[in-house]
This record gives C-alpha cells, structure tokens and sequence, in this order.
C-alpha cells in the first residue's frame, strides 16, 4: 500500500465515527445549541426581537435584573419552593416506599396503597393546579373540614393572602411530585439483599438501627441521583404556580421562571428576560454538572 | 406539418410576461387574527368568500390561532417585517406595534377612497396615526342578580357608588357563602385592573390620564381606589381577590354566589347556558354623586389594522373598508354577540333579546371607553397597578400610597 493510501485510509477511519455521530449532533445543535445561543444573545442585544437592527448592550440587562428587589425575591422563593419540595418529596417518598415493602402490611391492602400512592404522578400540573384551587379556595373543601375540627376559626384565603400562598403552592408541588422518589426507592428496597437484615437480626439490631445502617446507605446512590434531578425540575416550574397564583399575591410567590415570563410576555422586555433565562440556565447548569460529576464518580 | 406562428409566439409571450409580472395574478391577503376560532364554524371564512366574490382577483388567507399565540405571532412578525398585509388587533398592542413602524397609517387611505369617517365608532390613533378601527366591541356593563337583590331588599338597582355601596351590604350574607360583588385581580390575567376598577373610573366620565401621561394621583383614580377599599372594608367582596380570575367570576356570579359583577356582554349566553333559571339584569356602571353627564362604557374589541410592510395595501384597505361597512358588520357582531364598529350597524340580536336590546340601549346612550388601548405595555401597567391594589385591600397601604407607587411604576414606562 502506498503511503497515499495508507494515510487516505486513516483520514477515512478517523472521519467515519463523526460521520455516524452527525444526524444525532445536527439535532442537538439545531434543537438545543442554537435557541440557547440565541437567548444568550438576546441578552446582550436591546430591544432583542423587537427591532431588526438591536444595538449591543453589554451587561445591562443582567444589570437591570440585579437591580431589581423582584428578582431577588422570585430567586429566594425559587430556592423555598425547590428545597422544600425536594425534602419533603425524599421524606414522604422514603416513607410510603417503606410502607408498601413492609411485609407487615396485608397484601391486597398494599395493591390498593400502591395505586393510590401513585396517583398525584398520573395528573398533568395544570390538573394539579386546578384540583389544588378548588380544594383551597376559600369556600373550598380543605377550609370548610378545618372549620369543622375546629383548627381554624375562619376562612383562610390559601392562595390569595401573601402570608399562606407560597406555603400552599408549595404543598401543592409536594403533593405532586412524591411519587417519582416513592417508585425509585421502592425498586431500591427490593434491591437490598435479606442477608442484611437477617444479620442484623442476628446481631439484635433494632428497626431503627436496620434503617439507619442498612437501609439508608444501600438506598443512597438512588437518593442523591433523584434529589438532583428533582432539584433542577422543581427549580423550572411554571405551569403548577402560574395557573395557582400567577406570582401573587404581591409577588409573593414570583419564582425565577414567573418572572421571567412577565419580562417576556407581560412587559415584552425580551431582552431582560432572555437575561434572566440566561441565569435560571447558569443555576441549572451548575447543578447538572455536579450530577453529571456525581454520577462519574460512582 | 405542425408549425409555430409569429402571432402565437407574441401571445405567449404577452401571456408569460403578465404571469410573471403579476398582472394576471390574483393578489392574495393575509389576515391574522383570533375571531375565526371564537366565532361560529365557518362563519368568518362565509363572510371572506363574500368579500371575494365582491372583489374579484383578491383572495382572502386567514390565518387564525387563539388570542395568545396570534398576540405573540404579531408581535415576532412586526420585528421581522413579516407580518400579514391584514391583522386583528387588540387596543393594548397598538402603541408596541407603532413603537416598531409595523402599521401603516390608514388617514391617507380613507381620504383617497373617501371614506365616511363618521360612520365608525372610534378610530384609534397614536402619534396621529390612524392604526386601529374597533369592528366588534364587548361591552362591560353591570351584570345583577334580581334574585338574591329581591331577597335582600334591594328594590331599586344601584345607579351610583354610594348605592352600589349599599345594595353589595345588602347582599352580602357571609355565612351562606354570598357577596354583594366580586373583584378578579389575579396577577396571571391582570385585565380585572381595567375592566373591574378603571371602569368606575370612566363610567363617571373621568379619566385615569392627564395630558397623554398617567394621573394616577389625581382624584378620579383615588376616589375609585377609596371606593373599592370601602367595599372590600365592608366585606362585600366575594374571598379570594388576589388570585380570582376573570372565569372564576363568571363561575360565582352563575352560581348565586354573588349579587353584582362587571363582566362582558359576551357571556350572557353563558351565563344562560350554566344557569338556565338565573334571573338577572344589565346596569350601567354606577356613578360619583350627582354626576349627569354621558357615561364611559368600558370595552374590549376586536381591531383590525393594515401592515406597514404590506404590499397589497390598496388591497387590504377594500377588506378593512368592507368589514366596518354597515350590512357586514352588522352581520359579523350578530355572530359575535358584540356591538358594532359601524356607529349605522344594527345586530339582530338587540331585537330578538331582551338582555342585549337594554345593554344595547346603555351602548347608544354612553360612549366607549378604555384607555389602555394605546398606552405601551398595557399589561404590565395593569400589573403593577394590580400589585399595588392588592397592597391595598390587604391592608399594606393606603389608597393614596397606592395611587402614587402605581403611578411611579407607570410614569417609567411611558
């Protein structure tokens, strides 16, 4: 073989697997490079969209977003909204996933459990959100069974009073997305071989011990990978808080993706907007490479 | 032998040239909008196959999504210079898309055709630009339940605030789930800012602007801040204001949960629908003391404009002329169950229904009125405002620290 040839042939080599790789790399470039370059952009560019010849901007509008006391306010309640979701999305998640493992339970009763533990994850958010508004408005089921028991003595406005609403969306989205840690830590539970208990048993270890030594640790990987990934989720929800309260009462449950929308579409500055979505992207991005960092070590 | 003539060669060569020059070629319209979808099926493409008909050679696209997409459509085609030669259009867009250039001033195609300027409603003009006619308006009159005002002793309905004030007290019986009036001030359609309180504003004949620039501080938005405050102090107001839509009112008021709402003409056969039995009836919004003078009637319209980048705009004005001519229009606001553009125009339905012929009665002897349309970002003024109301009625501030943080917020966007 000429040496022509010999370097035509390894040119081909090492070509080829970018050759395979570029219908899936055109996709990803066309469908998510290309709009999140574009957004970012925009946030540099004034009146983004609007005029055909935006001038540059600089930093302004991420400036402009610093500035205003909205923004650290919707940043503070997207952090209240997530953290506590995801907490209590882990606690009662590892707590029905427990329930229905338990052999203590009669196992029709578990079927049963097991349906209805799930349903809150068959129902899309604007369901959720329409379900939540009924229950809670002030007329509403929820109130009307705690005036009877006698746990408060008038109607409370869940979502239209600034003191309850960030509360009561946020229960909403507890409700909601439960489900995602009870069936990824019930698949974990059975994962865990007997042995353990059994030697634990053995060794006189109490329930609460078994939990903490055993069954915590096995169920770890699991926990972390879908706090994270919960985590970054929570952080971009729209539909469920916008179709609730909109980001009222007076701003008070404004989260970083409400805000966003109104810059966009309420106040049409798309320019300020793309710069806040440029933020909630940089957040998001930081938490993916921590998962992604996470999931390499393992 | 078959053989090419020199005339035959000259006629398709004529035939070629007018093809390619358009001069056989059927000019065809764009026309986006949101009506198609809230009007009966095939009932606006009817009405296009007319104008067809009437002008051979044009042809009529319609290109027709629901209110929200075809807002963001115009918005993305005005910065890119693609928007349709004809588009439907909302009072509150019209300042943004004259802000881009995007709509063509239409006071030099009314005076080439001749156009009978006294035979429209309104036309809405900015910067002296003629961009908008309102060809369909929904008025928002007073909506009472003759049911729960007759159990409460309400035996003339309210003509002035401090009566209003009064029937609301009347009807509001809290244990059964029952008040006077209902306020929507979700901050996720801000609209409730315009149509449940500016309204007072205007029905009395005043204005909420002073010199093209907001007065929010003066005494006529104060008053109604005042107002609303006292009804709200009173308990009159149905629970849960800051996150109540436009729909949940409606909702209320069909279900006897409420004795007075403001709400659109366009839901009375709704209303009917949901509740065969409600017995109720239409007012005008009550006035200040004392006050004689015509009253402001609220509205939301359909408005139609003509693209500046248009290039069949000789076109597309023979479409805009058509549809605010007195037969059409008469015929498009019957279905729409709206009240004409054409000031000449009579819809069916003010004859055949008692309701609409009274709220028909109220549109003739007021005049209309909504100063949002026009002003730049609309909804983000109705925002803030709403924000700073429901600062108010929680007890945060008063109507005046109210009126002058709204303002404040106001004066920077204009």
């Amino acid at each position: 073989m000429t040496r022509q040839k010999r370097s035509h042939h390894k040119l081909k080599r090492a070509v080829a697997p970018y050759l395979y790789l570029s219908p899936s790399l055109l996709i990803i470039g066309l469908l998510m490079l290309l709009p999140m370059v574009t957004v970012i952009a925009y946030s540099f560019q004034n009146s983004a969209v609007l005029r055909r010849d935006p001038s540059f901007a600089g930093l302004k509008h991420y400036q402009a977003i610093f500035d205003d006391p909205v923004f650290w306010a919707s940043l503070w309640h997207t952090l209240y909204f997530t953290c506590m979701s995801v907490i209590f999305h882990m606690t009662i998640g590892m707590a029905f996933a427990l329930m229905l493992n338990s052999d203590r339970i009669n196992p029709t009763l578990r079927n049963i459990l097991r349906v209805l533990y799930i349903l809150p994850w068959l129902f899309t958010a604007v369901i959720i959100a329409v379900i939540w508004r009924l229950l809670l408005e002030p007329n509403g089921v929820v109130n009307s069974i705690l005036m009877q028991i006698g746990i408060i003595g008038s109607k409370v406005e869940w979502f239209s009073s600034p003191q309850t609403a960030l509360h009561a969306v946020t229960f909403a989205n507890i409700w909601a997305g439960y489900p995602l840690f009870m069936v990824s830590l019930l698949a974990g539970l059975q994962g865990i071989p007997k042995d353990f208990y059994e030697a634990a048993d053995i060794d006189g270890a109490k329930a609460y011990q078994k939990l903490i030594f055993i069954t915590i640790p096995q169920l770890m990987p699991i926990i972390i990978s879908i706090s994270l990934l919960d985590f970054i989720w929570t952080m971009q929800v729209f539909p469920l808080i916008w179709i609730t309260t909109g980001g009222g009462p007076i701003y008070s449950t404004e989260v970083l993706s409400t805000y966003t929308y109104k810059l966009a579409f309420s106040s049409y500055n798309l320019s300020q907007a793309s710069a806040s979505a440029v933020v909630i992207l940089l957040i998001s991005l930081g938490l993916t490479l921590f998962y992604i960092r996470y999931q390499k070590a393992r | 032998m078959f053989r090419i003539k020199p005339a035959m060669l000259k006629i398709a060569a004529a035939a070629w040239l007018l093809g390619a020059t358009g001069a056989m070629a059927d000019t065809t319209l764009e026309f986006t909008q949101w009506w198609e979808p809230e009007l009966p099926a095939g009932s606006l493409r009817a009405i296009m196959d007319d104008f067809e008909a009437a002008n051979p050679g044009v042809k009529v696209t319609l290109v027709s999504g629901p209110y929200a997409t075809t807002r963001d459509q115009i918005s993305v085609g005005a910065a890119t210079g693609t928007l349709s030669d004809v588009v439907g259009l909302d009072g509150a867009w019209v300042n943004n898309l004259n802000a881009q250039n995007a709509l063509a001033d239409m006071n030099p195609m009314m005076d080439a055709s001749g156009f009978d300027k006294s035979q429209v409603a309104d036309i809405i003009k900015v910067d002296g630009k003629a961009v908008m006619f309102p060809v369909a308006s929904f008025v928002y009159p007073v909506f009472v339940n003759l049911d729960l005002a007759a159990q409460a002793g309400v035996t003339k309905l309210p003509s002035t605030r401090a009566e209003f004030l009064e029937a609301a007290k009347k009807m509001t019986k809290a244990d059964k789930n029952q008040y006077g009036w209902v306020l929507p001030l979700s901050l996720q359609t801000p609209s409730g800012v315009q149509n449940d309180m500016m309204s007072w504003v205007w029905a009395s004949g005043q204005s909420m602007m002073a010199n093209g620039k907001p007065d929010l501080e003066g005494k006529p938005v104060v008053d109604m801040l005042t107002f609303v405050k006292s009804l709200n102090d009173a308990g009159t107001i149905s629970p849960g204001i800051a996150t109540k839509t436009e729909q949940e009112k409606v909702e209320e008021f069909v279900n006897d949960r409420v004795g007075m709402m403001i709400d659109s003409l366009a839901h009375v056969n709704l209303i009917r629908k949901r509740n065969p039995k409600l017995n109720f009836d239409l007012i005008p919004v009550p006035v200040v003391e004392n006050y004689t003078g015509k009253r402001g009637l609220p509205y939301a319209s359909w408005g139609i404009g003509i693209s500046a980048a248009s290039k069949h705009q000789e076109e597309a004005w023979k479409l805009v002329q058509y549809l605010m001519s007195e037969k059409v229009n008469a015929k498009l606001v019957s279905l729409a169950n709206a009240f004409p553009g054409n000031v000449n125009a009579k819809p069916d339905f003010v004859t055949s229904d008692k309701a609409f012929g009274k709220a028909f009665e109220i549109f003739k002897t007021g005049y209309l009125a909504n100063e949002f349309t026009g002003l730049p970002v609309a909804e983000d003024l109705m925002t803030q405002f709403d924000v700073q109301a429901q600062k108010m009625l929680a007890g945060e501030q008063s109507p005046e620290q109210a009126a002058a943080a709204a303002q404040k917020g106001w004066m920077a966007k204009f």
